[in-house]
């Protein structure tokens, strides 16, 4: 980010008095506040975007809830009923949640053909769906930024090993791969986790890669070399923290295409087999139930859909607070109605207040330049030497 | 029945001799159908291609009209204020400015980054940035173009009004022809269409000095030279003959002699056109050759106008006359005396130099220099020698493509040396063992050219400064901080700087966070790569200042990259003059710029405009008669 954006703040009479540019920046240099690092302007951004912001809090919730209600393990929950102990079935199995005037009730999410509590269940199946969402997004996201940084930064026939081996996953069929694989884990959560994990860092390590590519044309990278620096510094300390933008974004983002892999995996019985249940195999199970206890299908079904959901809105966030190219202003700055594809209706509000206001005052348009013709504008992508 | 064909046994055989034995008919049909497909395809295509070379061009004549004007003024700002509102809360950019310029007048605006001089332009065509908000009115001929709604405006740009813009490469999409790109401005205009409008461009690109336009015309952007660009580029401003063309910096890009060609072919189409020019500009000396009249803007403000004679000669405004000092000044004019006493001076100081033999600092002897493709190699640098003795500045002067920055990326080791002998400290750099290289490093300090790209954004400044010797594993942690203190303090910054970050430094101090860097192991070379080439007069005359006095205090040897001449002989001892990879001309600075014995140097001097009207209105006349005394074309 170049200087021009930078508050500017200065006082008249001091700009009165100096005539000269390097004066004027120097004192301004002096003026200046607090000084925020990358890092630190990235996360108030983030925390300015509502949807994100939204989306981490319900995603820590369900992921609280979900960890604590049956416990983890040989770690007890606050809910009484475990995933499997079946009981008899009251009222058809029906949810009591919100029924004659209690909120939880003794079966929430009703129960299954069997008497079980779906309550339980669904709990433990989100377990084990973030639990894969999880480590696939570290897995892929360590394999992917490793590969990448390696074949773009020593090129050659690095580069293109690499870079076949990659092209070799790409072009077999995930979902085939994904389910050989599958079936090898026997079920097991954690390594059905790290074996989709390995099949889904193809996107990351070709991004990676072309990000390192044009870094290294840099000349902070071109000094760092000529001041002799080591390869594995060069890409540590200066190309990765660089690209970390682009790594982390898409690591939020295969977090969910995760989420999905695993219910489609689950739903076509080559994911998590029983006893272990995931929320996939939770719909597989139970779809045929969707017309007599539709609450079966339902509850698993939604909760995909809200984990989803809200992995790719934090994304959108992320994205949006590591891009300061998209410098996002008035109606253009993320918002709820924004995300919701309601701009217009937004931006319908602004203008009529606008029309309300007196215009011409200093700092409000008399007329909408850029509003007709917001991207054709040929000044915004031009480069200043 | 149902039962039974769910007991029955499916017999594989049987089902299979079934498949067998039915025929599969080979049909002619759909083949014949794509037959006539692809032959109508190709029908046309020659077709077409034989009409269009059958066809005679029609000569249609391009003429530059004489722009008309209903009122006096071809453009009027009458307080024109224009604030962005950014993340940080709104920033005034332009501040309440008037002024107008004439038909047939050209006006510059003159300022430094943030002066508001390009925004003030753009609202003349209505190209602000999405988030600006304008007050005030523009005028184009007597209609206010603020209030414009969006389709009369539209009909008005490139029609009335008409830009040409600083970078060549990206004003012109490099997919389209340039033929479909200049007959798009005629026909989106209605002016000419179809062949009319071809031949139209034709004629165009003719008037801006294209030889073999009929022909060229069909190329593709990419396939011209910089400077050919630039003119594809005002012959697409000056088409539809507007009444206004904005120039923003329209020779920033380019190299000089490029740029004064450039100057000379737009006064020629104004005096022909009678189009009024706002001229945007930093560069004083292209104000003093092409401007009428002065506006002056500082920090969104004007400061002062007038005539270019009166503001260049004798300025009112303080910023004005610092702006006019800190430009770095040329001396090249010399009287025959003078040329022969020089040469005669060098004459002496060589055969006094070969007599001892000297200890240079950094050698390069036959250097030649390649860059690899795919297993090709392309010699852009060949056969050449230089020496730089401990406390002196080589200047490397030359256009872009001269192999001016190959050198110093050989130097550096981010190129190998392909031949010849590169010796640093007497040392021979591309033959040493890996680790002699890397200790050979510290010896080595660079500042580049780029302020933005220079320094990782994601080190605070504490951490830029310190790297080198962190890499080197020289001191603690606490000497380490105490010597950065020490460097902010020679490049006279405050050392609370050592916690912020680059992007709140402006372009000026960066460099000289970078200088900082490059000093912090005490080298005994500096490699300066056009290190003030992106600053501003004034913030380049800070630190080309600071530059010097550096050098005196550490004794570095120093190689200079740059393509101004003015700021060579502010600090060099040598110059070396490159062109396409081979020395045209190397020895003392006096020398060569006071007395040049090669043909392309003498251009290359005769190119660099003065910040002063009447000179360089000379200087322009002895350019002319310089390129006829060399058999080149003058435009």
């Amino acid at each position: 980010m170049s200087n021009e954006q930078t508050p500017k703040q200065t006082q008249a009479d001091l700009e009165q008095q100096m005539v000269d540019l390097a004066e004027v920046e120097d004192a301004k240099l002096q003026a200046q506040g607090e000084s925020l690092s990358q890092s630190q302007m990235v996360r108030k951004r983030f925390f300015a975007h509502k949807p994100a912001v939204i989306s981490l809090i319900a995603l820590t919730l369900m992921t609280v809830v979900s960890f604590s209600s049956i416990g983890y393990g040989i770690i007890p929950g606050w809910w009484d009923k475990t995933f499997t102990a079946t009981g008899p079935v009251i009222d058809g199995g029906r949810p009591t949640m919100f029924q004659d005037g209690q909120i939880l009730g003794e079966h929430p999410f009703g129960q299954t053909q069997m008497g079980q509590d779906y309550f339980a269940q669904v709990m433990y199946g989100m377990q084990q769906s973030l639990i894969i969402a999880f480590v696939v997004g570290i897995v892929s996201t360590l394999i992917g930024v490793v590969i990448g940084a390696l074949a773009g930064f020593f090129r050659g026939w690095v580069e293109s090993l690499l870079m076949r081996l990659t092209d070799i996953v790409i072009v077999v069929p995930l979902l085939v791969l994904a389910a050989i694989l599958g079936q090898m884990t026997q079920g097991n959560v954690w390594l059905l986790a790290i074996a989709l994990g390995c099949v889904t860092w193809t996107g990351l390590a070709r991004l990676v890669r072309a990000e390192i590519l044009s870094l290294r044309e840099k000349e902070y990278v071109a000094a760092a070399v000529s001041m002799g620096a080591s390869p594995v510094r060069i890409i540590l300390k200066h190309m990765l923290p660089n690209s970390v933008g682009v790594i982390i974004v898409n690591a939020t983002f295969s977090i969910a295409a995760a989420i999905l892999l695993e219910s489609t995996l689950s739903w076509v019985g080559m994911g998590v087999q029983l006893p272990e249940v995931s929320l996939g195999s939770l719909v597989d199970y139970y779809d045929g139930a969707s017309q007599t206890r539709p609450w079966l299908f339902w509850f698993p079904g939604l909760f995909i859909i809200a984990i989803a959901l809200s992995v790719n809105f934090i994304g959108d966030g992320l994205r949006d607070a590591y891009d300061p190219r998209q410098k996002r202003v008035g109606d253009r700055r993320p918002g709820l109605l924004q995300s919701l594809g309601l701009r217009g209706l937004n931006r319908a509000q602004k203008e009529r207040a606008e029309t309300d206001s007196v215009p011409g005052q200093p700092g409000q348009a008399t007329h909408m330049v850029s509003a007709a013709e917001p991207k054709s504008n040929p000044l915004r992508f031009r480069r200043k030497k | 029945m149902i039962t039974s064909i769910l007991n029955a046994e499916i017999d594989y055989d049987e089902l299979l001799e079934d498949a067998e034995a039915q025929e599969f008919e080979f049909t002619w049909e759909p083949l014949i159908i794509l037959g006539i497909a692809v032959a109508l395809v190709i029908a046309y295509l020659v077709a077409s291609r034989f009409i269009r070379a059958k066809k005679d061009l029609r000569t249609s004549v391009f003429e530059l009209q004489r722009a008309e004007f209903d009122t006096d003024k071809a453009l009027e700002f009458r307080d024109v204020r224009v604030s962005f509102a950014t993340e940080f809360g709104s920033v005034d950019a332009v501040k309440g400015v008037s002024f107008d310029v004439g038909p047939g007048e050209v006006v510059a605006v003159v300022g430094e980054s943030g002066s508001g001089k390009s925004v003030t332009s753009s609202t003349a065509m209505g190209l602000t940035a999405e988030n600006a908000s304008i007050s005030g009115d523009v005028f184009l001929d007597g209609k206010n173009v603020t209030s414009m709604a969006p389709g009369t405006l539209r009909s008005l740009r490139g029609d009335e009004i008409s830009m040409v813009f600083q970078e060549p490469m990206t004003a012109l999409n490099p997919v389209l022809k340039v033929s479909d790109q200049l007959t798009e401005v005629l026909q989106i205009h209605g002016k000419a269409f179809g062949t009319d409008a071809l031949a139209k461009s034709i004629e165009l690109l003719r008037a801006v000095g294209i030889p073999d336009a009929e022909n060229r015309i069909h190329e593709y952007p990419h396939q011209f030279s910089g400077g050919q660009r630039q003119r594809i580029v005002i012959a697409l401003a000056v088409a539809n003959n507007p009444k206004v063309i904005i120039a923003d910096e329209p020779t920033t890009a380019l190299d000089v002699t490029v740029q004064a060609e450039i100057l000379d072919l737009l006064r020629r189409l104004k005096d022909e056109s009678n189009t009024a020019v706002l001229l945007i500009t930093h560069n004083m000396g292209v104000v003093a050759d092409m401007a009428d009249r002065v506006v002056v803007m500082f920090q969104g403000e004007v400061v002062e106008q007038g005539p270019v004679k009166k503001i260049l000669r004798e300025p009112e405004h303080p910023y004005t006359r610092r702006l006019l000092d800190a430009m770095p000044e040329l001396r090249s004019e010399t009287s025959q005396e003078e040329q022969r006493e020089i040469l005669q001076k060098a004459k002496s100081e060589q055969e006094s130099l070969s007599a001892q033999e000297s200890e240079y600092a950094l050698q390069g002897k036959d250097l030649a220099l390649a860059y690899k493709f795919r297993g090709k190699s392309n010699r852009v640098v060949e056969g050449v020698n230089f020496g730089v003795k401990p406390g002196e500045i080589l200047g490397l002067v030359g256009e872009s493509g001269s192999g001016k920055s190959t050198i110093a990326k050989a130097v550096l080791g981010l190129l190998e040396v392909e031949e010849g002998e590169l010796l640093i400290r007497g040392k021979n750099l591309p033959t040493l063992p890996r680790a002699e290289k890397k200790a050979l490093r510290r010896e080595i300090g660079v500042v580049f050219q780029d302020p933005a790209a220079s320094l990782d954004p994601r080190f605070p400044i504490g951490d830029v400064i310190t790297e080198p010797m962190l890499v080197h594993k020289v001191g603690t942690a606490k000497e380490r901080i105490a010597r950065a203190k020490e460097l902010l303090d020679a490049v006279k910054l405050p050392k609370d700087v050592i916690n912020r970050y680059p992007h709140e430094l402006s372009g000026g101090q960066r460099q000289r966070i970078s200088i900082a860097r490059a000093l912090s192991l005490s080298p005994s070379i500096l490699i300066a790569d056009e290190p003030t080439s992106a600053l501003d007069v004034s913030v380049q005359a800070r630190v080309l200042e600071m530059f010097a006095e550096l050098q005196e205090q550490f004794e570095f040897a120093c190689l200079f990259v740059t393509h101004d001449l003015a700021v060579v002989d502010q600090l060099a001892d040598q110059i070396m003059v490159l062109e396409k990879g081979r020395v045209v001309e190397y020895g003392r600075k006096d020398q060569i710029l006071r007395a040049p014995q090669e043909d392309y140097t003498k251009r290359l001097l005769a190119a660099a405009p003065v910040p002063d009207p009447v000179a360089q209105k000379q200087r322009r006349d002895a350019r002319r008669e310089l390129l006829a005394a060399q058999g080149l074309a003058t435009d």
